[in-house]
């Protein structure tokens, strides 16, 4: 039985779900910490080279995905475990679906007004570190800033797909935190140790090609490729990325794969939200 | 009865080995207030659910005004139903009027019919107030005014009166008998038996997830053939006398404490009963005959399976 998607019912979730984190000041609370955290980097980034001050954008970059690649994923696995898990534990998702809505529609709309939320609160927050970098580096530097911001809300909203699967699978909003605290040790603690393992043990001897398919399944790697591939100077600074083939770099086809990191677990979740 | 708007055919709902709803055939009438009553876990909400759509049934058709609950045109069946979840939770980050925008928008109803909602339910003045700091009652009041968003002709209240006071069981109930003139349908379980026997027309007694007996509670009672219960005051010092009278009706056990005479009468002697009493003379100073409750009738049928 096919029945067509009502995107009025979609957005009536999303701007529940958006509205909540605003009122809540989530949205605002994380866009402090962004901007807190981008500008102090931005500017004293560079200190244990014994310099602070502006530099240029390549290096503000890098370490700004450096924080980034720790706090997003974190920040959105912890919006979104509870979006469906929540709603069961607290009796009111009986309810929500009792209305002329689907189970689809409504996973949509919550991952909707999440990522809204999440969006706006990272746009929002990098945006005023770019008006800050654009006044010191000038416009080019906005360009590469621009594609790192985008990048970082592609980088969100894989985890906060991961983070809406997580919910829409765990039991309870316990198992559903635990899990996705898990996902984020693994993704961006352990993964990339496991990676320069397999590379150490295997002594080269491993089949080079296959390495960046490895590095494909982690959003949080394809985020770091796609920001500091440009930039030869930073590249040394991450070990992994030197094994990376150019032919690979092409930051569509890395856009093309976060994409699929966003849709993927989004598909398992609605095959699983029955 | 008058069309059928609710058809039930040959449902189950099986998880694993166990039938949660087996095997139920019900159809319910437009304009029909429906109580369906059952111990915990006898598939009452089970069925509810599947009433809604909510769950699939393992097998068998659920039809509400002749649509396939699960089918294409769910969404137009489930604007045609308010419900009222039984363990209802709400948001309570929301105020009153904006739960009730919330859903008016999902159920495509229009906001500004909210407010004469929250009225009804007598909630006008707490419209503004989160619902975190509503009471148990409030909740409720104000999920029943979500059952009401866009004028459903179909009603399904599960456990409706949980939480309410007296006088807001009063209240819930006159709603009722309004909506009722309006030629609303209402489904609900309730535990409270007694609330229910004098304001259902038709009642289906579910147990291990089969109707185990469906009709009128008049019909429900009568099949039973559950004794009367009788309060007879007597002049205290005519015990013996009351004895002798009762005597040729082989009653069973007679209580006689301080002028009140309590025993159970079979229905077929009562007017026998009632002739030896009234022939007795002045030493019998009132009767009261006790119809068998709800509960009796309820618990009538436990011990029957």
């Amino acid at each position: 039985m096919m029945i067509g998607i009502e995107f009025g019912q979609i957005g009536a979730i999303a701007g529940k779900e958006f509205r909540d984190r605003l009122r809540n000041r989530w949205v605002l609370a994380v866009a402090a910490v962004f901007t807190i955290f981008a500008l102090v980097i931005a500017y004293f980034g560079a200190a244990q080279q014994g310099a602070v001050g502006w530099r240029s954008i390549d290096v503000t970059i890098a370490s700004l995905v450096s924080l980034v690649i720790y706090l997003i994923p974190l920040i959105a696995l912890l919006l979104g475990y509870d979006a469906i898990v929540g709603e069961r534990e607290r009796g009111s998702l009986d309810l929500l679906l009792s209305m002329p809505i689907t189970r689809f529609e409504v996973l949509l709309g919550k991952f909707g007004g999440l990522a809204g939320a999440i969006g706006v609160a990272t746009v929002a927050s990098f945006g005023l570190g770019g008006l800050l970098l654009f006044y010191q580096l000038g416009s080019s530097a906005l360009f590469h800033y621009s594609g790192f911001v985008l990048s970082a809300f592609l980088l969100s909203l894989c985890f906060l797909s991961l983070a809406v699967m997580v919910s829409v699978l765990a039991e309870d909003r316990m198992r559903a935190s635990g899990i996705a605290i898990a996902l984020w040790f693994f993704y961006v603690l352990v993964y990339d140790l496991l990676l320069l393992g397999l590379l150490v043990v295997s002594e080269g001897k491993l089949n080079l090609n296959f390495f960046p398919v490895l590095l494909m399944l982690n959003p949080a790697d394809i985020f770091r490729i796609l920001n500091i591939f440009g930039f030869e100077d930073v590249q040394r600074l991450y070990g992994l990325a030197t094994v990376f083939p150019e032919t690979l770099a092409n930051p569509w086809l890395l856009g093309s794969t976060m994409v699929f990191w966003i849709i993927a677990p989004l598909g398992v979740a609605a095959w699983r939200f029955k | 009865m008058t069309d059928k708007l609710i058809d039930i055919r040959g449902v189950y709902k099986r998880y694993g080995a166990v039938d949660a709803v087996n095997g139920v055939e019900l159809t319910i009438g437009a304009g029909e207030l429906f109580g369906l009553i059952g111990h915990n876990g006898a598939g009452k909400t089970t069925l509810f659910k599947m009433m809604l759509g909510l769950l699939p049934a393992s097998a068998g058709e659920i039809r509400i005004g002749g649509q396939a609950v699960r089918g294409a045109a769910f969404r137009e069946v489930r604007r045609s139903i308010g419900y009222l979840p039984e363990s209802l939770a709400l948001y309570d980050n929301l105020s009153g009027l904006e739960t009730l925008h919330f859903f008016a928008r999902l159920k495509g109803v229009n906001r500004s019919t909210c407010p004469a909602l929250l009225d009804q339910v007598g909630l006008a003045g707490a419209a503004d107030q989160r619902v975190r700091n509503y009471s148990k009652g409030m909740r409720q009041r104000l999920g029943f005014a979500q059952a009401l968003l866009g004028s459903p002709r179909l009603l399904f209240l599960d456990e409706p009166t949980n939480g309410l006071d007296p006088q807001g069981i009063l209240e819930f109930y006159r709603i009722l008998a309004e909506l009722r003139q309006c030629g609303v349908t209402v489904v609900l379980t309730s535990h409270i038996l007694a609330e229910i026997q004098q304001r259902v027309d038709r009642l289906a007694l579910m147990r291990n997830g089969r109707i185990q007996a469906l009709g009128t509670v008049q019909a429900l009672r009568q099949r039973q053939d559950l004794p009367l219960t009788l309060s007879v005051s007597f002049r205290p010092g005519d015990v013996k006398l009351l004895m002798t009278t009762l005597a040729p009706l082989n009653l069973g056990p007679i209580e006689a404490i301080d002028g009140i005479a309590r025993f159970a009468c079979p229905r077929q002697k009562k007017m026998a009963l009632l002739a030896a009493l009234t022939a007795a003379g002045p030493s019998i100073r009132d009767i009261d005959v006790h119809e068998p409750s709800l509960e009796d009738v309820f618990l009538g049928y436990a011990e029957e399976a």
